[in-house]
């Protein structure tokens, strides 16, 4: 018996452009369009790819595609809206045909692509479940067994016999998703699943998703949330415009998806900002303390930011309070860095200039940043720029042991010792 | 949970688990009447579904299943049996129309019904899959409720005209049957069809309005000679509301080889709509 759970072989999957029309110029193409009707209608009938498509009305949204997922793996499947996720999800479970090539499935297959799909308002939360469960192929004798379970876990006890459309939002998706949860097929496909509900809501469903994932089971998993790939995938496969671009461990995929990002989406740019104007900062960069620009940093290094700026002198901005931070690609806050914490804000400040700001031992593990700015005058706010600039450290000597804990566990570094004692005699103290 | 891991190991060391192989289709494709058997629960669910949301919120419920044939009957009886005086084969005309009503609103409810259902299912079948025969099967199962509070009320009827009903009341069950595969043929085509083309949903209610006419169900097919009598019966629900008055009212007009002709046009519909119907299924997750 091989340890393959799917195997997907050049699977490509073509769609029709819909809503281009040809024009029909003279009352000729016209009438002999019209007389060409029926024939076209009764092929039409039969057809199963609409009207005989053009090339130029077709694109792929899948093309050779191939991987293989063992057993017991949890792969992660990342990729920008349209990239050809769903549609590889849609195949996998057996919702659309592929155009060309196949996929291999070994073991019983659940998919979830939505929660709660077939929920009737009309009827109560018990019939509910049977029904929705009978929808994602579970067995009427499963769903019983596990009945008093699905119910205690979208806590709805109270309500089982009330109809759904009764229900608060926050009630029918957790009893959606319960009913999904226990759902237990050898191979899961969830499809963002995750994306609903409110904070306590996702971490349960995180929750029991990780307890899925921990049981050995093979589980595809599409997801926008970054932060549920690393934690719940071993591999990430990174689609993009249909292409297999990377299959690689899910941390390097994200990594990899946040780069191909930054160049698209968020460049860092000057011409966003908000404020009055009266301080503008004219650029912003990163150097050593010697004063060399740098491109990398080093965890631990010891930094300085320069903010160059021009005041508008006929407001003469006298009191000046000034911060920056620091976010991840996907817009976690680390630290902020504020003048007037530190020290008074500055007073009679010079037209042009640069403010400067030392960051002894740079707390960050690596990975890939963006810088914010921000003042104010007299205040008001004078000028913010967020994401002024990109910057990317990578692994330095900040515990002077060259060692660094995993980037999974710890977003920032602090400083800290430790020790051991023993205890002067081996008996418990007594009073 | 720990004790169901546990469970598909073992299921997975004993045998090798199903192999699934997903590639494109092409041409006509089998019907997979197995996998269909195999989603039976689901089938099931589907039906209960239908019937169970069918009436609710409507202020009298089930009591429009009973209404529907009865009110035409009230109307059939005053303007083609008083004013018209169509000839019954003997039989009272308000019992002669109603014993027809009764199949003949089943097999055109199923019809409408199981023509939209894939359209009215679209979200089911963009996010999960089973087999599509599914759910145009359900939505004419779940007529058979309706059928049956009608057919009380038949039941009652005959009990007021005293006619009691003949041996021949045991091929009743065949007659629904034939009746469903009819109605259920018709659907598959026109369930498909609606998918790529919505006008069918216009089409449906002049396509039973017409059918209702071609069907004798006001008159009586003796109104025709042999050979043509026979051939009639090519519209199987000629078979089926003759067969019906015959085996309840004990009507002198007896189907015979009719019923014949009936069932080869019923089952020649059915599997045709089947074929059709797994041919487009593979549009139908793209298209609806």
């Amino acid at each position: 018996m091989s340890d393959i759970a799917v195997r997907v072989e050049g699977l490509g999957k073509q769609f029709v452009l819909r809503g281009k029309q040809e024009k029909y110029r003279t009352l000729r193409d016209t009438i002999t369009h019209a007389a060409g009707a029926p024939v076209r209608l009764v092929r039409g009938l039969f057809s199963r790819n609409g009207s005989r498509p053009e090339p130029e009305n077709t694109f792929w949204a899948l093309k050779d595609i191939s991987f293989e997922v063992k057993r017991g793996e949890v792969v992660g499947i990342i990729g920008r809206n349209g990239a050809g996720k769903s549609t590889l999800l849609k195949i996998l479970s057996r919702i659309t045909e592929p155009t060309e090539g196949y996929a291999e499935i070994y073991g019983r297959v659940g998919s979830l692509l939505e929660v709660g799909t077939g929920f009737h308002p009309e009827l109560s939360g018990r019939e509910n479940i049977f029904l929705n469960g009978a929808i994602l192929g579970m067995r009427r004798r499963e769903i019983e067994r596990q009945f008093d379970e699905i119910v205690a876990f979208a806590e709805v006890e109270k309500f089982i016999d009330m109809p759904v459309k009764h229900y608060s939002s926050g009630m029918y998706l957790r009893l959606a998703f319960a009913v999904a949860a226990h759902l237990e097929p050898e191979i899961l496909i969830v499809d963002e699943v995750l994306a609903v509900g409110d904070a306590a809501f996702q971490k349960k469903c995180m929750g029991k998703m990780q307890d899925v994932a921990g049981q050995g089971r093979t589980v595809l998993f599409v997801s926008h949330n970054m932060a549920a790939i690393q934690t719940l995938c071993s591999r990430g496969l990174l689609l993009e415009s249909g292409h297999l671009l990377q299959d690689v461990p899910s941390h390097e995929a994200v990594q990899t998806y946040l780069r191909r990002g930054v160049t698209e989406e968020v460049a860092p740019s000057f011409d966003k900002r908000e404020g009055d104007g009266s301080i503008r900062f004219m650029d912003v960069e990163i150097v050593s303390s010697e004063g060399e620009t740098l491109t990398q940093l080093l965890s631990g290094q010891d930094i300085v930011i320069r903010m160059e700026y021009k005041a508008d002198r006929d407001r003469c901005p006298s009191h000046v309070n000034a911060s920056l931070w620091v976010n991840s690609l996907v817009g976690e806050r680390f630290f902020v860095c504020c003048v007037d914490v530190v020290r008074d804000s500055f007073r009679n400040i010079p037209p042009e200039g640069i403010l400067t700001c030392h960051v002894p031992r740079l707390p960050l593990p690596p990975g890939s940043y963006t810088l914010s700015v921000w003042c104010q005058a007299n205040g008001r706010v004078a000028d913010k720029v967020e994401n002024a600039l990109q910057f990317e450290v990578i692994p330095g000597n900040f515990y002077a042991t060259g060692r660094l804990p995993n980037r999974k566990n710890s977003s920032v570094l602090i400083d800290y010792s430790w020790e051991i004692t023993g205890r002067e005699s081996s008996l418990p103290r007594r009073q | 949970m720990s004790t169901v891991t546990s469970e598909f190991e073992t299921k997975g060391s004993a045998e090798s688990p199903p192999v699934l192989r997903i590639a494109p289709t092409r041409g006509w494709v089998s019907l997979q009447l197995r996998e269909v058997w195999q989603y039976r629960e689901l089938l099931f669910f589907l039906t209960w579904r239908d019937v169970k949301v069918r009436y609710k919120q409507t202020a009298i419920g089930g009591a429009w299943a009973i209404l529907q044939p009865f009110l035409t009957m009230v109307v059939f009886s005053l303007f083609f049996g008083k004013l018209a005086k169509i000839p019954s084969d003997g039989i009272p005309y308000p019992i002669f129309s109603y014993a027809a009503l009764v199949p003949w609103t089943f097999f055109a409810n199923g019809l409408s019904q199981s023509s939209n259902s894939l359209v009215g299912s679209a979200n089911l079948i963009k996010k999960v899959y089973f087999p599509r025969l599914v759910v145009p099967i359900s939505s004419v199962l779940s007529g058979v409720v309706d059928f049956a509070l009608a057919f009380l009320v038949l039941l009652g009827m005959m009990l007021y005209y005293g006619i009691v009903p003949t041996w021949n009341v045991v091929f009743l069950p065949l007659l629904l049957l034939l009746s469903l595969v009819t109605s259920l043929g018709v659907g598959l085509w026109l369930s498909a069809m609606n998918v790529h083309f919505r006008d069918v949903r216009y089409i449906i209610p002049f396509l039973t309005q017409f059918w209702m006419f071609a069907t004798p169900i006001a008159y009586s097919s003796r109104l025709l000679s042999e050979p043509w009598r026979t051939l009639y019966g090519i519209n199987p629900m000629v078979g089926v509301v003759d067969g019906f008055r015959w085996a309840l009212l004990g009507s002198q007009n007896a189907p015979g080889p009719m019923l014949w002709v009936s069932t080869g046009a019923a089952l020649f519909l059915l599997v045709s709509g089947a074929y059709y119907f797994r041919r487009m299924e593979k549009t139908f997750a793209d298209t609806v």
